[in-house]
């Protein structure tokens, strides 16, 4: 590719996907990432603006124009080290980021709807994978502080909390439920968009800090927050927001209803796409139905499909403009052949006599004016129920905390749906505990969960140096 | 880290019972709750009850029988292996107070998760009459163990090789109609056994638990595999449970969900079949 030194072209290089109807059948990743020579001219287009409006639009403030211009000048390993000091997941967030919502949405090129806006996650990850490839080399850490924080979950907010005590000294133990670390990231965002590899390296850039990592560890059962206090200078909760929601409609104990996390779980963490190379079974359906329209029920249909399903189809309540997955994985999910099925609620799921689901029947739906709070809600039409054929039904509705923690920690305060209540620096009502992402927020992103863990390792760090030890 | 197995015994053909070192579970464990493991990385996460625990050694003795790929692949391991993967103690502890007199029924394997709970009953101070049966007498294990555990023991076989000649209802039936005053029951074992159990107590309105065993994954409330219908209302049995009250429970969806991968159990079994080294 030629660069062009004086006017910088409108659009960005297009990044080399799998082809759908290749990709539909394996689990390969979809987006196969830019090459140095098209990273480099997507990094000449940056305007190297003197008020960077992208900074402010990343939830971690990643020195963005920095590291583009590093990659310019083919100094990649500047670019990590720019990357790094404020991401410590960067080969994950310049994959599932929704840029296009945050950096990007801001970035001057792409205003006015001239031009694109730069490739900011293409970029990113491009710098991150150069780096697993040339080797990941660890910081210098500071000298140990003496202090011992235990982090409970494993996930984007508890691996970032964990780097970056590690990183100030701290001595870190991180308990984890599963037998694998990563949180969503392993068990639920599938192979084809974020490999499991890319994971455990940047696990393993973690537990090369020095963080000491116990799996099968579900805190509320082997032991509780007040015996960690003991234990431990602080706590940092990212238990995340686990715990699936059902539709609450007749048969949705049927055999071959799933839900999403059931479903996701059996196919990411447990690899039953490798079945029976690997022992857990997942149900191959013919016909799947999932229902929802965010990013899971995305991952849930493009899984489904990539099982073998014959027909998926997407229900969703709302329309086209409502679905909150992000628009490129809805793009995806089309090329794919998914079907959409949108302004479509279901009413129940039918069985036979073995139980095992047969059809799905759904009512048509409409928006109605939107209220004062500017939200259209969906109301049935009335005699438009029909039935949807299927034998694998995935419910992507959503979820909410796991209580295992603040059910056995009496005196955390909890708001509505189970969150756990944390001011802006993480702090709870619990002198010592800190708590941050998906189950202070509810479900979130990636990036929101690791901002909130690193605000709240600021926090732990002022706490645990200040704590007065008896 | 890995769990080292420190002991393996086959206590009768294809029943085993394992020790594994698990301090930090060994601790905590309580009569009722289970653990889940994994074998190795191709593995499948199996919940297997809680037969045994000493905090003080930091051992947890397991008793499982071999049905399919996971479990015979388990009984393929002895002392040094180790496996993968232990998480536990994972659901909630079996309700253990002074209650008067409690049955305690134990079917099959299900002998080995009621051991600890009749031995904590007795601790309490309850009478503990325990009713232990199986297919026939070269299958029933822990005979000696049991009857330590309880005021009074029956043993009943189908084919009446030992003991009672039929089902442990039978004596269930027995005992309540001998005009003793049962304050509880609690069994443990297939959902055929337990359903039957329920409908012998039901009508003379005595409480009682069973503890179920629908397929589960996560073990932590995550995924809602495990869902059971309790009164009308779903349940997630490896957090909720996996004890219920058994005249709630919804037997039929129970049987009906464990059935749901039998021709992918078949698959896995032949799969490992193929794999083995001809003898
Ligand atoms: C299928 C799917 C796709 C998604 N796609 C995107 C995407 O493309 N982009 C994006 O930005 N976001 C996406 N999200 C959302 C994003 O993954 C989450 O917001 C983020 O993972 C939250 O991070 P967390 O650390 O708060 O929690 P989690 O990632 O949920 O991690 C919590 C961890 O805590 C562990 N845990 C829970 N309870 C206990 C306990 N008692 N003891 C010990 N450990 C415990 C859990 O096992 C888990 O490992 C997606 C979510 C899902 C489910
Ligand atoms: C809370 C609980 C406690 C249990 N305790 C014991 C015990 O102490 N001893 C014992 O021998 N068995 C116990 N079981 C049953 C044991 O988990 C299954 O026998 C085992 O999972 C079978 O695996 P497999 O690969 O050998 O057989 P498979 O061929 O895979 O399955 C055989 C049958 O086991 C059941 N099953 C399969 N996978 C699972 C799973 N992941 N979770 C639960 N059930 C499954 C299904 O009904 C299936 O038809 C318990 C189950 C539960 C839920
Ligand atoms: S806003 Fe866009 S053009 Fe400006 S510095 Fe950021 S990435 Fe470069
Ligand atoms: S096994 Fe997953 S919720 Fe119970």
């Amino acid at each position: 590719m030629k660069m062009k030194t004086e006017s910088k072209p409108e659009k960005r290089p297009k990044m080399v996907k799998q082809s759908p109807s290749e990709r539909r059948s394996n689990f390969e990743e979809v987006a196969l990432g830019y090459n140095r020579y098209e990273a480099v001219a997507e990094a000449n287009r940056c305007l190297n603006c003197k008020k960077p409006p992208c900074i402010e639009g990343c939830p971690v403030g990643v020195d963005i124009p920095r590291f583009i211009r590093q990659i310019a000048e083919e100094d990649f390993d500047s670019a990590v080290l720019t990357l790094k000091s404020t991401n410590s997941l960067p080969a994950i967030c310049g994959r599932v980021c929704p840029q296009e919502t945050q950096c990007e949405a801001v970035c001057v090129l792409g205003k006015g709807g001239k031009g694109d806006p730069i490739a900011i996650g293409g970029l990113e990850r491009f710098v991150a994978d150069y780096e697993m490839e040339e080797g990941v080399t660890i910081p210098d850490l500071r000298a140990s502080t003496g202090r011992r924080v235990a982090v409970v979950g494993a996930g984007p907010a508890g691996l970032t909390a964990a780097a970056e005590l590690a990183k100030m000294g701290h001595a870190v133990t991180v308990f984890e439920s599963l037998h694998a670390a990563g949180g969503v990231l392993v068990y639920g965002i599938p192979e084809f968009r974020l490999p499991k590899s890319i994971v455990a390296a940047e696990v393993d850039f973690i537990r090369r800090l020095g963080v000491d990592m116990l799996m099968n560890s579900v805190i509320g059962k082997i032991g509780t927050v007040d015996e960690l206090l003991r234990e431990y200078d602080a706590v940092f909760l990212g238990t995340g927001a686990g715990l699936p929601s059902f539709l609450g409609i007749d048969g949705e104990n049927l055999n071959g209803v799933y839900s999403a996390n059931e479903f996701l779980t059996r196919v990411n963490l447990m690899k039953a796409y490798l079945f029976p190379e690997f022992d857990t079974p997942v149900k191959k359906g013919r016909r799947t139905i999932v229902v929802g329209g965010g990013n899971v029920a995305m991952d849930s249909a493009r899984c489904a499909l990539r099982l073998g399903a014959g027909e998926v189809t997407i229900v969703y309540r709302r329309g086209e403009d409502e679905l909150p997955a992000r628009a490129e994985e809805v793009l995806n999910a089309k090329e794919e052949g998914i079907i959409f099925r949108l302004l479509t609620n279901p009413i129940r799921i039918l069985g036979d006599e073995n139980n095992w689901v047969t059809c799905m029947e759904c009512v048509n739906m409409e928006l109605c004016e939107p209220d004062e709070s500017g939200r259209c809600r969906p109301v049935p039409v009335p005699e438009t129920e029909h039935i949807i054929p299927a034998d694998v039904v995935v419910i992507a509705i959503g979820t909410s905390p796991n209580p295992l923690v603040s059910m056995t920690t009496p005196d955390l305060e909890t708001a509505g749906y189970g969150t756990i209540v944390a001011d802006e620096t993480g702090a709870t009502s619990k002198p010592g505990v800190f708590a941050g992402g998906d189950i202070v927020t509810g479900s979130a992103t990636v990036i929101s969960a690791m901002g909130a863990g690193k605000v709240a390792a600021k926090a732990i760090d002022e706490y645990v140096k200040g704590a007065v030890r008896l | 880290m890995p769990f080292t197995i420190l002991k393996k015994q086959e206590l009768v053909p294809t029943v085993h019972q394992m020790d594994i070192a698990a301090p930090r579970v060994a601790e905590k464990a309580m009569p009722g709750q289970f653990v889940i493991l994994r074998i190795d990385e191709c593995g499948e996460r199996i919940p297997l009850t809680i037969a045994d625990f000493d905090a003080a050694d930091g051992t947890v003795t397991l008793i499982f029988q071999e049905i399919g790929k996971t479990t015979r692949q388990l009984a393929s391991l002895g002392a040094g292996d180790s496996i993968a993967d232990l998480a536990g103690p994972l659901g909630c502890a079996s309700t253990i107070e002074k209650f008067g007199t409690v049955v305690c029924v134990g079917g099959g394997v299900g002998i080995a998760p009621i051991f600890p709970i009749a031995r904590g009953l007795m601790k309490a101070g309850n009478k503990v009459i325990s009713i232990i049966g199986a297919r026939s007498a070269d299958i029933l294990f822990w005979e000696e163990r049991m009857k330590e555990a309880s005021s009074e023991l029956h043993v009943t076989t189908d084919d009446g090789t030992k003991g009672h000649h039929g089902f442990v209802t039978d004596i269930v039936q027995n005992v309540i109609e001998s005009g003793e005053q049962v304050d509880r029951v609690i069994a443990i074992g297939p959902p055929v056994m337990m359903r039957a159990v329920a409908g012998v107590t039901k009508p003379f309105g005595i409480k009682t638990v069973v503890s179920l065993n629908p397929i589960m994954v996560d073990g932590t409330g995550m995924c809602g595999a495990c869902r059971v219908l309790v009164g009308g209302v779903t349940k997630f049995a490896c957090v909720d449970g996996p004890e219920f009250d058994a005249h709630e429970v919804d037997f039929t969806l129970l049987m009906s969900r464990l059935t749901m991968y039998l021709p992918e159990e078949k698959e896995a079994l032949d799969y490992k079949v193929a794999e083995e080294p001809a003898v």
